[in-house]
């Protein structure tokens, strides 16, 4: 029998399906996406040494460019020694609140009960200021790294559990319909179809969960510590030592970059379908 | 080429001969009622239907008459208020892994090539690998998608889709293939084109296949029987056997005498109820 179509059509919008399309545009593309705040950055660091260099400012309230420097290459083992003590916290904190807000997500998805019973805790939880706690926590768990992760934990833990349970309730439902016409288990529709279908949520939610969790453990180190880049800030401050605060605090900023760049990464790696499509769009 | 072997034993999803006594499926008395807020909703009314091994089966009909939960109702994906439905002799009581389902979405997995969202069938019921990527090479050169194995979903084009969601379909050898307006999503020439091939594949594996549709040419092109639904409650208006025998060129069909009764026939009775769109 001769079909009069052929077998092999190519629908006018069917593209060649290398994988690699559009990929040799990208690095160009990312250098001119990081130009723009790179300048942005220059530009406010020469109006910082602009401001500072007239004296309009005094060096106690704002110090200058220079001066920070100083602080950083003055104090490079104590500013590394707490340092470390913050990154791990906050790590500590982004990874606890992480699998447990994955795991309470996927619970609260697949029980509408458990959804019902702790829904309404988790948003009372998030809706207390943290900072108003973290001394209780002090006085629980003393003045060692531990009240520190629980605060980042607080912190991160709400956004997790959000974008986990908006990330598994996105899953196409014909898509469900079909993993039940082919026998298979919850648990293999779980790890093949929900949650890669989650994840694009899901990765989105532990970025700011990242940044959340850097604020977390500062907080924590402000109500009771001998530790960290909190107890930095608190001791230059004490001395009025804007520049040693200032260094501080670009720390603090870079260490939750850092984190946000880690996953933006992970996001790449694990979920190139979805990035593509939205550079796509 | 497509000629059941045995391979397909390993499936397990029916067991016993693929020809065996008596209809492929067979819905009997089926009502269906769903409950909202503030009124029951009569979706299928009475309905009365065999199906024969190796039939392909439309059913038309306007939105709300029903034919999408027919569907459903044969795959166990939808339960019955009363009657039943039986396929290859046994009673449908929850989803069944016999059929192949087409949704009008291809519904594939985003982040699968176009190889791996149709193995993707064979992952979740346990099929032997080696005979499995065997068969996807077979089912892709039948469809049309040989050179498309490592394209992502987003990167094809809506007909190129539905070709991927159809092998998937196909991958188990199922029984009976059931699409659910498969092809209501694409613009009118790859409809058409979707058509014919579907049409070739029905023709060269002899499978009984039902298809759900708006399209009235659609429904007389491709079918060897045609039933016409009818709203509130759904049901069976009328039934037409669609006597053109052999293969089925496209443009010739559509001037065929035959074709061309049924699907004015069909035409009047839509017309005739009240949300024929």
């Amino acid at each position: 029998m001769t079909p009069q179509t052929q077998s092999a059509p190519a629908p006018p919008s069917a593209r060649v399906p290398d994988g690699t399309r559009g990929r040799g545009r990208r690095p160009s593309r990312r250098v001119a996406a990081a130009a723009y705040p790179a300048t942005f950055l220059a530009l406010v660091v020469v109006v910082w040494f602009a401001v500072t260099s007239t004296g309009l400012v005094q060096p106690y309230i704002i110090p200058s460019p220079v001066d920070t420097w100083k602080a950083f290459t003055d104090n490079p083992d104590y500013l590394w020694g707490h340092t470390l003590v913050t990154t791990g916290e906050t790590v500590a904190g982004f990874v606890i609140a992480a699998v447990v807000g994955v795991l309470v997500a996927v619970l609260m998805v697949y029980s509408p009960t458990l959804e019902k019973t702790f829904y309404p805790l988790i948003l009372f939880a998030q809706v207390i200021p943290k900072i108003a706690i973290a001394p209780l926590f002090v006085v629980w768990l003393g003045f060692g790294a531990s009240p520190k992760i629980l605060v980042a934990v607080l912190m991160a833990f709400f956004p997790v559990v959000i974008s986990g349970i908006s990330g598994l309730r996105s899953v196409d439902p014909e898509l469900l319909e079909l993993t039940s016409t082919m026998g298979a288990s919850r648990l293999k529709t779980f790890w093949k179809v929900r949650f890669p279908a989650a994840l694009p949520e899901l990765l989105s939610g532990l970025k700011i969960a990242a940044t959340l969790a850097v604020t977390g453990a500062v907080v924590g180190e402000f109500v009771g510590a001998n530790s960290g880049l909190g107890f930095v800030i608190l001791q230059a401050n004490g001395n009025i030592d804007t520049a040693m605060l200032f260094a501080a605090l670009i720390i603090m900023s870079a260490l939750g970059v850092l984190l946000f760049a880690i996953i933006q990464v992970a996001e790449t790696l694990l979920i190139p379908w979805h990035a593509t499509r939205r550079n796509r769009g | 080429m497509f000629a059941r072997t045995a391979d397909r034993a390993r499936d397990g999803a029916g067991g016993g001969p693929p020809q065996g006594p008596g209809p492929m499926v067979d819905i009997h008395g089926v009502d269906v009622t769903f409950q909202t807020k503030d009124r029951t909703v009569h979706a299928l009314s009475g309905i009365d239907l065999t199906i024969q091994h190796g039939e392909f089966l439309s059913i038309a009909g306007p939105s709300g008459c029903g034919k999408s939960t027919l569907l459903r109702v044969i795959a166990g994906l939808t339960g019955t208020s009363a009657g039943g439905v039986t396929l290859r002799g046994t009673p449908v009581t929850g989803p069944r892994r016999d059929v192949g389902f087409v949704f009008q979405r291809a519904a594939l997995l985003d982040w699968r090539n176009a190889r791996d969202n149709i193995l993707f069938q064979a992952e979740m019921r346990g099929l032997p690998k080696a005979w499995a990527r065997k068969r996807t090479d077979e089912l892709m050169e039948m469809t049309g998608l040989t050179g498309f194995e490592k394209a992502m979903p987003f990167e094809l084009s809506g007909g190129m889709q539905q070709r991927v969601s159809l092998c998937r379909a196909l991958l188990h050898e199922p029984d009976v293939l059931l699409m659910d307006e498969p092809f209501g999503a694409l613009d009118a020439l790859t409809r058409e084109n979707m058509n014919v091939e579907l049409r070739r594949i029905w023709e060269a594996t002899g499978m009984t296949v039902v298809l759900v549709t708006h399209s009235v040419a659609e429904a007389v092109y491709l079918a060897s029987r045609s039933v016409v639904m009818g709203p509130r409650p759904g049901r069976v208006i009328e039934e037409f056997d669609i006597a053109i025998p052999g293969h089925r060129e496209y443009e010739p069909t559509l001037e065929n005498p035959e074709f061309q009764r049924v699907t004015a026939r069909i035409r009047e009775l839509l017309g005739s109820t009240a949300t024929a769109d």
